[in-house]
């Protein structure tokens, strides 16, 4: 495969990743009395893979038709490399976008979408009129190089085969590739991506997504990618932005989108199983109070005043002698996924069960129904304001504890 | 190769009696409707065909079979060339003209939301009318001394037109009306395929470069209206085909046969004439040329324009 590339036009490598840096000032969008987007500002360094992950509706498609030049915005600007897009069209911002529906021209080849931005660029009216290039042979020069250069991106994507083809004769993965064809034929400074996995069975999804990742370190193009999906996210990008009600609430890289969120909704929307969600209250002589258990967190926050601890499953674990903080509870369900024990233990108090993970390996397994006791790692607790800000702890309580960077 | 021997050999043991039982029961289902075709369609058909071989006279009590005949004598009837010529002339004129003047109706009321119902409304409504009765008004309009068209003819500064009694022009007239009356349906039937378009497809084009409407339209409007063009063209070549009320009502085919068409030439033979044998052959005649059109829909251009 990275003998085809050699040479390439798609694939000349430094120099390319010097450009499509990004950047977003302020951008606002409202539709009639919705606001969609809110201040959203952001720097996309050129060569970047950024994912916009969030919910359906939270306005990341918005977002990324703004930065198509699809939709505009109705306050902020945009630049690409420096120089402000606002009132360029959409072609001449030298952007390229992948549809979720693909989008393909339907009476089209293969051949004939994948050239379809180059013969817009390159050939003018008169010249993309049919049989002009038989007649005169300075368009036919070019329209053999843009052959040409649709052919490369073909081979790139391996899908020579189906040159011929009609969009309809091609199964959703194929389409899929004709569509990141008619997007890498360009050349663009930035590629955007609307869901573009989100119509393909599961198992193709998983493969298609390390493709897009290869075919991103391989052409060093900067990527903007929205998805709902966090599986995607977590797996292909640079950084994540967790949008939610037209908010970006964290922009940072995926690991630290998991274990560091700055925010109880980034915490709850990512991660499968979801993070366990606590009620406490911060106790005299810097602790917490989680139900009847005492973290010794210090959180410089007045005595009495409702916070809440999130946990994730791994950083619960079953304990026989509990010696630090802990909660009990019954056992009511167990999930095996083979590698993992998921352990739903019911707890009064709050509503959901709690999932512990288990290593199946261990041999202290509890059965249905027993009544179990879940050690706090106090160290490994995420802990939220009122408002769902996260809370840093006061170092020297924390000290004791393993931290994670 | 005794197992590629075996494969074919159950499949054709299994089928036939499973095939045979769906064969029965779809007859059953089948029956009312195709009772009811014959009846109504088939048998009429069959009728007519027949009656184009007799010399059958409307109220006659006998009829003599005499073959060929009535269609030979087509041959040489300068009444029934001039009708079938002006009835081609008519239509090359009406499909192509409210075909393209419907889509670009459709095209302008589409551009702007605004007034899209009142414009719509507005186009449609010579479809909706009686044409029988609108051929009156346009006779009062077209009036060669008092008629509003030469009002404004004769403002213009230009001769006054014989717009129905001038042998060169009567049917281009009868062409214009046509067109407007036609106009209104096609550019509904447009306007839906418009709707249906996706999005997605012109903000492709949009980001691929398509700046100029004339490449939108090349790149992603015309091809997506293939099917909906077809449709139209169809529709509109048979609704040609069957001009007869503003004939009836405004020419009566004259002045000398320049404005007689197929169905009045039936129409005059078979009712006023009483000659129902040659009727009936006009009439074959007639449906050749609807069917010939049907067939070219489903067998040549249906498999063309559709993408899914």
């Amino acid at each position: 495969m990275a003998a085809t590339g050699a040479g390439t036009p798609a694939a000349d490598g430094p120099a390319r990743s010097r450009r499509g840096a990004v950047a977003l000032r302020q951008i606002s969008k409202s539709f009639g009395r919705q606001s969609v987007l809110e201040q959203i500002s952001l720097d996309i360094a050129p060569g970047e893979f950024l994912t916009i992950l969030g919910p359906s509706g939270c306005g990341k498609s918005t977002l990324l038709r703004i930065i198509a030049g699809l939709e505009v915005q109705d306050a902020g600007s945009i630049a690409i490399d420096g120089q402000p897009v606002d009132h360029l069209r959409p072609a001449a911002r030298v952007i390229a976008m992948v549809f979720q529906s693909y989008a393909l021209y339907p009476h089209l080849s293969v051949l004939d979408n994948i050239a379809m931005p180059l013969r817009l660029s390159r050939l003018n009216l008169l010249q993309r009129l049919p049989g002009v290039r038989y007649l005169h042979p300075g368009t036919r020069r070019v329209a053999t190089e843009i052959t040409q250069a649709a052919r490369q991106v073909a081979g790139i994507l391996r899908i020579e085969d189906l040159l011929a083809r009609k969009p309809r004769q091609l199964s959703g993965g194929q389409k899929q590739r004709v569509a990141l064809g008619r997007a890498m034929v360009r050349e663009p400074r930035v590629f955007l991506m609307d869901e573009p996995l989100s119509n393909l069975d599961a198992e193709l999804r998983v493969h298609m997504r390390s493709e897009i990742a290869q075919l991103h370190r391989r052409l060093g193009t900067t990527c903007i990618y929205v998805t709902h999906d966090q599986a995607e996210a977590m797996t292909m990008s640079d950084r994540i932005v967790v949008m939610m009600q037209g908010v970006a609430l964290q922009v940072a890289p995926p690991k630290a989108i998991y274990e560091d969120p700055s925010d109880l909704r980034v915490a709850r929307f990512v991660g499968s199983p979801a993070i366990n969600v606590l009620p406490g209250t911060v106790a005299a002589g810097s602790g917490i109070d989680v139900l009847g258990a005492r973290l010794p967190l210090a959180v410089g926050l007045p005595v009495g005043t409702h916070v809440t601890v999130a946990a994730r499953p791994q950083a619960l674990s079953l304990t026989a002698r509990p010696a630090g903080p802990s909660l009990t509870g019954r056992l009511v369900h167990i999930e095996n996924l083979g590698s993992d024990l998921f352990l739903h233990a019911g707890i009064e108090g709050v509503a959901a069960p709690v999932v512990v993970r288990h290593d199946p390996a261990l041999a202290n397994m509890p059965g249905l129904g027993d009544m179990i006791a879940i050690a706090l790692a106090a160290g490994r607790m995420l802990v939220f304001d009122g408002q769902g800000r996260r809370l840093t702890f006061e170092p020297e309580a924390a000290a004791a504890r393993h931290v994670h960077a | 190769m005794p197992d590629s021997g075996e494969l074919p050999a159950t499949k054709a043991v299994r089928a036939p009696p499973r095939r045979r039982g769906h064969g029965a029961v779809a007859a059953v289902l089948a029956g009312p409707a195709l009772a009811l075709i014959v009846l109504f369609l088939i048998g009429p058909l069959a009728c007519v065909a027949l009656l184009s071989l007799t010399d059958y006279q409307l109220g006659a009590a006998t009829l003599n079979f005499v073959g060929g005949k009535n269609y030979a004598e087509m041959l040489s009837d300068r009444v029934f060339q001039k009708s079938l010529t002006n009835t081609l002339i008519y239509v090359a004129i009406t499909v192509p003209g409210s075909v393209l003047l419907g889509l670009g109706a459709a095209l302008l009321i589409e551009a702007d939301k605004s007034l899209r119902a009142f414009y719509r409304a507005i186009y449609f409504l010579p479809v909706m009318a009686t044409l029988i009765a609108m051929s009156i008004v346009w006779e009062l309009m077209l009036h060669p001394q008092f008629g509003i068209v030469n009002q404004v003819v004769k403002t213009l500064g230009f001769a006054r037109v014989d717009w129905l009694q001038n042998q060169s022009i009567v049917l281009f007239t009868l062409c214009g009306i046509g067109i407007w009356q036609s106009l209104g349906f096609n550019m509904v039937l447009f306007m839906a395929g418009l709707t249906s378009i996706p999005k997605d497809l012109y903000e492709a084009a949009a980001v691929d470069g398509a700046d100029l409407a004339i490449d939108r339209f090349r790149l992603v409007t015309w091809p997506m209206l293939g099917p909906v063009t077809l449709f139209v063209i169809v529709i509109s070549a048979i609704r040609s085909f069957q001009v007869f009320d503003t004939v009836q009502v405004l020419t009566k085919g004259g002045p000398n046969k320049a404005s007689e068409v197929l169905l009045y030439t039936m129409y005059s033979e078979g009712f006023e004439f009483f000659r129902s044998g040659y009727a009936s052959a006009v009439t074959m005649v007639f449906l050749l040329f609807v069917l010939g059109l049907s067939a070219f829909k489903v067998f040549v251009l249906d498999k063309r324009v559709h993408y899914a």
